[in-house]
C-alpha cells in the first residue's frame, strides 16, 4: 500500500525559482508547506567551488546540472499528423533539474516585459485594425496589466539584487536606461555592471544610429548586496562562466542563494528532494486537487502527499503533463481550436550576426548578461504598419564569456581545420563579437503540447509531445530585427561582418538556443480560452495554482524569468490576502 | 563484436602495407604505446598513437583517431599534433566513461530515422557510435583508396575528411557527414577543454588563442583590462587545485 504523509497546508511541485518563491510566501503567511523536487539537493558552497566550477566540458558540453534525458525528455515534431521523436539528448535547449531548478544555472538576464505585451491582442487590434492579426496567430491578452504587476517585478528585482539603470522612473524618462520600459516605482537595487569593451562599442554605435542603448539588467550583482530576505549576495567576478554553471561567489541570483536559506530555517517548511511527482489527485466533483503522488527516487516507493493548496511549479512541460494526466481541463485540439490544456506553446525566435573587430575584446571577462542592449525594435515599440509581422526583440552584444570550446568564431572562408584554421583562431579569438536579435514567439494555432502516444519516461508516464515550428510571423520578425543588428555591427567599425543569420528553416532539436518555453497552461479571462485565471488559479480546481512560463499566452521578446518571478509574487499575494480568507474561485467566469 | 574485431582486422591488414615514408612519421613516444600489442604490429603502425595505455579504444581505432586528429590539428608553429596534445587519450577516456557508455541518453525505442531536425535517433551509445563509424570509415577508405584511413598520406587524409565533410563519402549504412561532425566536435573538445581531461596538454590551445583559463576573477580588473591586450599565463584546474 502506498505510503501517505501527514497532511499539509500546501505542497509545491518543483523547487526552482517559482516553487521556492511560493513556498517562502506561503510559509511566511503561516502555512505548513512541503517542497517536492525531482532532482538532487545541492548548495553552491558544496557543489560549485573553485577551481572545478570552471569546467566548460563538464557543465556546458556534458550538461552536468541539467535533467538526465534517460529519466525524462520530450518528443518533438513540426506539424500535427507527423510522428514525433524523442530528444534523446539535449542538443538545443536544456531542462533544469535539482534544487533551484534552472534558476541555479541560468544567466540572470532579468527583464520586465513591455506594457503592451500584457494586452497584446487588444493593443494590436486597436492600433492596426480588427483584421490585422492573422487567424492562425492565436495571441491573447493576459488578463493582467503591467501596472498591476509592477510592484511584484520590483519585489523580484530586489530579491535578486538586479544590477541595472532605470529608464522610466514613475513616468520620467531617465538618461542611460531603457526608455521603452514601463514606468517603475524604484531604481534597480544595484548599479549596472562594469561595461565590457564590446558593450562600449555597441553603445556608441547604437547611439550614433539614433537608437537608445542601455546596459542589460542583470541578476549578477555589481556589488555585495543584502536582499529583503536578509540573505547576502556576493559581487560578480566577471568570470565568464555564468550560464550553465553554478556561481562560486554567490553573485548570481538563484533560489539557492536568494530564497532557500531563509526558507530552510522556517520550521513550517519541509524540503524533500529526489521526490518525483508522478500525478495529481483530482476530485472532479469537488473541483479540487486533493494532493499529489510522488516516487521517492532513492527507494522507488510511491508516496501520497495531501494538501489544501497545490502549487505546480515544475516548468511548462511538467506543469502541462500533470494537468493532462489528471484530466484537469480539456486538452487543446489544433483541428477545432477547442480545448485549452497544451494550447499556445511558444518558444523564442533568436537570430544573430558575428563580427570581427580590431579592438581587444578580452571575451573571457564576462558576466551572465549581454553587456548592452537596445529595445527600439522590441514589442510594439516601433510602427509595424506594412511590415507584415508583429512583435520584435531586443538586440544585444555578446558578453557572457570566451569559453574556448564554444566561443571561437572565425571569418568566412576560414578552413575548418589545419594550420590556417589555427592561425585564424589565434588571430580572431580576441577580436570577435556577436550581436543577438532576441525575438518574441507569438502563438500559432498548430504549436501546442500534448501526450506522446508512444514514448514514456523513467517512471512510466507518457512523454510530453511538442508540436512546434517557427511560423511566418517569426521568420519575418527575425529577418527584420536581425538586419537591424547587422547595421549596428557595421556601425561598430567591424573589419568583417558575417552574413546576418536570422531564424530560417524548421525548428531543430540540434541547434543550441535558449531554454525559454512558455504556454500550455495559459492565463486569461475566459475558461474557454485559458487554463488559469489572472491569479494563476486553475479554472477547474480552485486550490490549484500554476506557475512559470506555462501561463504566458505567448512569449515576448525578452527573456522570461523576470516576469515569472513577478507573477509568482502576484499569485502568492492573491492566495494570502484573498484565497485564504475564503477558499474558492477568485474569479467567477 | 563489430566494435572490436573489425577495426582490429583493419589494423592488421594495414600493418602489412605500411611503407617506410609513413613509418618515418613515428613519434618517439611510440615504444611505450603498444599496450597489449605485439612489437612488430606496433612498429608497423603508421599513425602516431599516444604513448599512454588506453582504456577502451582498440589499437586500430586509436590509429584511426590519431590520424584524424593529426589532420585536424597538425604539428606546426601553433601546437604539436593532435595526438601529441593528448586528443586520443581524451576521447579514449570519454568513451570509456559514463558519457561514452550512454549515460544521460534516452534509449527507448522505437528507433526511427526521423528528420534531421529531430536530432540523434540511433540506438548507439557514443562508444558504439565511434566503433561503427570508424569501421564504416575504414571500409570506405579501403574501397576508395585501397587502405584504411590511417595508412593514407597526409594529403589523402585531408581530402578524405573533406569528402566526408561535404557529405559525399558513401559509407555503408552510416551517415558520413554526421560522423565527421562527431569526430570534429570531439577534436574541439579535446583540444580546448581543461587539460584535466587528457587533451590540451600544457594548455597549448589556450596559449594559442591567449585564453587565460582560471581562476577568472576579474571584478577588480574588468575596467583596467578593457580594450587592452593582456597576456596572462593560462591556469588550469590542476594548477589551482
Ligand atoms: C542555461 C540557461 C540559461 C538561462 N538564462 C536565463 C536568463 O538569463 N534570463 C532569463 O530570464 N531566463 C533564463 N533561463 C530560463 C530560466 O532558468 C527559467 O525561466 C526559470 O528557471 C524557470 O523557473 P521555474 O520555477 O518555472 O522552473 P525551474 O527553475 O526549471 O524549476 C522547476 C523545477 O521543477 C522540478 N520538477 C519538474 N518536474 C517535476 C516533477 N514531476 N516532480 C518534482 N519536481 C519536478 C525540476 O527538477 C526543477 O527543479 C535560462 C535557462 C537555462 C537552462
Amino acid at each position: 500500500m502506498a505510503k501517505t504523509m501527514k497532511h499539509v497546508d500546501a505542497v509545491c511541485v518543483g523547487m526552482g525559482w517559482t516553487g521556492s518563491i511560493m513556498a517562502r510566501e506561503l510559509t511566511k503567511a503561516g502555512l505548513t508547506v512541503v517542497g517536492l523536487e525531482r532532482g538532487a539537493n545541492r548548495t553552491p558552497a558544496e557543489n560549485f567551488v573553485l577551481p572545478t566550477v570552471r569546467d566548460e566540458l563538464k557543465y556546458r558540453l556534458r550538461l552536468d546540472t541539467m535533467l538526465d534525458t534517460s529519466v525524462e525528455t520530450i518528443t518533438m515534431r513540426h506539424e500535427p499528423g507527423e510522428t514525433a521523436l524523442p530528444m534523446r539528448r539535449w542538443e538545443t535547449f536544456n531542462m533544469g533539474d535539482g534544487l533551484g531548478g534552472s534558476g541555479l544555472h541560468w544567466n540572470g538576464i532579468t527583464w520586465r516585459f513591455a506594457p503592451s505585451e500584457f494586452v497584446l491582442r487588444s493593443h494590436l487590434t486597436q492600433r492596426y485594425g480588427k483584421n490585422a492579426i492573422p487567424a492562425d496567430v492565436t495571441i491573447q491578452d493576459w488578463g493582467i496589466t503591467y501596472d498591476e504587476l509592477e510592484p511584484h517585478y520590483d519585489r523580484f528585482e530586489k530579491l535578486c539584487g538586479v544590477s541595472g539603470k532605470a529608464g522610466n522612473l514613475k513616468g520620467q524618462i531617465v538618461e542611460g536606461g531603457n526608455p521603452f520600459e514601463g514606468p517603475r516605482q524604484n531604481e534597480y537595487p544595484n548599479k549596472p555592471l562594469i561595461l565590457s569593451q564590446g558593450g562600449a562599442m555597441f553603445m556608441k554605435a547604437a547611439q550614433g544610429l539614433g537608437y537608445h542603448p542601455f546596459q542589460t539588467p542583470a541578476s549578477n550583482s555589481s556589488a555585495p548586496y543584502t536582499n529583503p530576505e536578509g540573505l547576502t549576495i556576493g559581487q560578480c567576478q566577471y568570470c565568464g562562466h555564468c550560464e550553465f554553471f553554478g556561481c562560486e561567489s554567490n553573485a548570481k541570483a538563484s533560489p539557492n542563494v536568494c530564497v532557500l536559506p531563509a526558507l530552510m530555517r522556517d520550521s513550517k517548511f519541509e524540503l524533500r528532494t529526489d521526490s518525483y511527482v508522478s500525478r495529481l489527485i483530482y476530485d472532479k466533483h469537488a473541483r479540487k486537487v486533493t494532493g499529489v503522488v510522488y516516487i521517492d527516487r532513492r527507494t522507488g516507493e510511491e508516496i501520497t502527499q495531501t494538501a489544501d493548496i497545490v502549487i505546480l511549479s515544475a516548468y511548462p512541460f511538467n506543469n502541462t503533463l500533470l494537468l493532462l494526466l489528471a484530466g484537469i481541463g480539456q486538452p487543446y485540439d489544433p483541428h477545432t481550436g477547442k480545448g485549452t490544456v497544451g494550447k499556445n506553446y511558444c518558444y523564442q525566435t533568436i537570430g544573430g550576426v558575428s563580427l570581427f573587430v580590431e579592438e581587444e575584446i578580452n571575451p573571457w571577462i564576462g558576466t551572465g548578461t549581454s553587456a548592452a542592449s537596445i529595445d527600439d525594435f522590441q514589442a510594439d515599440n516601433f510602427d509595424h504598419g506594412g511590415l507584415g509581422f508583429f512583435g520584435g526583440g531586443y538586440i544585444c552584444v555578446s558578453g557572457s564569456g570566451g569559453r574556448p570550446i564554444q566561443v571561437r568564431a572565425t571569418p568566412p572562408g576560414t578552413p575548418r581545420w589545419g594550420t590556417a584554421w589555427k592561425e585564424a583562431n589565434a588571430k580572431w579569438y580576441n577580436h570577435n563579437l556577436s550581436l543577438t536579435s532576441h525575438g518574441c514567439n507569438y502563438a500559432h494555432r498548430n504549436n501546442y503540447l500534448d501526450l506522446d502516444p508512444t514514448y514514456k519516461d523513467a517512471i512510466g508516464r507518457p512523454l510530453v509531445r511538442q508540436t512546434y515550428n517557427y511560423r511566418d510571423n517569426d521568420y519575418k520578425m527575425s529577418a527584420y530585427v536581425t538586419a537591424k543588428a547587422a547595421e549596428i555591427a557595421k556601425a561598430m567599425g567591424a573589419k568583417i561582418v558575417n552574413p546576418p543569420q536570422p531564424r530560417t528553416g524548421n525548428f531543430g532539436a540540434t541547434n543550441g538556443q535558449a531554454t525559454h518555453h512558455t504556454g500550455g497552461c495559459i492565463m486569461g479571462t475566459d475558461p474557454k480560452t485559458s487554463v488559469v485565471n489572472r491569479y494563476l488559479q486553475n479554472w477547474n480546481a480552485s486550490n490549484l495554482f500554476v506557475m512559470g512560463g506555462a501561463v504566458y499566452p505567448q512569449n515576448a521578446g525578452h527573456n522570461p524569468t523576470g516576469t515569472m518571478g513577478a507573477l509568482a509574487y502576484w499569485s502568492a499575494n492573491a492566495i494570502v490576502n484573498q484565497y485564504l480568507k475564503s477558499p474558492g474561485a477568485l474569479v467567477h467566469a | 563484436m563489430v566494435d572490436q574485431t573489425i577495426p582490429r582486422r583493419n589494423f592488421l591488414k594495414g600493418a602489412g602495407v605500411a611503407g617506410t615514408a609513413v613509418a618515418a612519421t613515428l613519434s618517439s613516444g611510440l615504444a611505450a604505446c603498444a599496450d597489449g600489442q605485439t612489437p612488430s604490429a606496433a612498429a608497423a603502425k603508421p599513425a602516431t598513437p599516444p604513448s599512454e595505455p588506453l582504456l577502451t579504444l582498440t589499437p586500430g581505432e586509436a590509429a584511426f583517431l590519431s590520424a584524424v586528429y593529426d589532420t585536424f590539428i597538425p604539428a606546426d608553429q601553433f601546437s604539436p599534433s593532435g595526438t601529441d596534445c593528448g586528443l586520443v587519450v581524451y576521447i579514449d577516456r570519454q568513451l570509456a566513461g559514463a558519457w561514452g557508455q550512454g549515460a544521460r541518453f534516452y534509449r527507448m525505442g522505437p528507433f526511427l530515422p526521423g528528420k534531421p531536425e529531430q536530432g540523434y535517433q540511433l540506438p548507439l551509445t557514443p562508444r558504439e557510435y565511434f566503433a561503427n563509424g570508424i569501421a564504416a570509415a575504414n571500409a570506405w577508405s579501403r574501397k576508395t583508396y585501397g587502405t584504411p584511413f590511417d595508412q593514407l598520406s597526409p594529403a589523402d587524409r585531408d581530402a578524405a575528411l573533406k569528402t566526408m565533410d561535404g557529405g559525399k563519402a558513401e559509407f555503408v549504412d552510416f551517415n558520413s557527414k554526421r560522423f565527421l561532425e562527431t569526430l570534429y566536435q570531439s577534436a574541439m573538445e579535446g583540444f580546448f577543454a581543461d587539460p584535466i581531461y587528457g587533451g590540451n596538454r600544457d594548455k597549448v590551445s589556450w596559449k594559442m588563442v591567449n585564453y587565460p583559463g582560471l581562476p577568472a576573477t576579474y571584478a577588480t580588473k574588468a575596467a583596467e583590462y578593457r580594450g587592452k591586450k593582456v597576456n596572462l599565463s593560462p591556469q588550469s584546474i590542476a594548477d589551482l587545485n
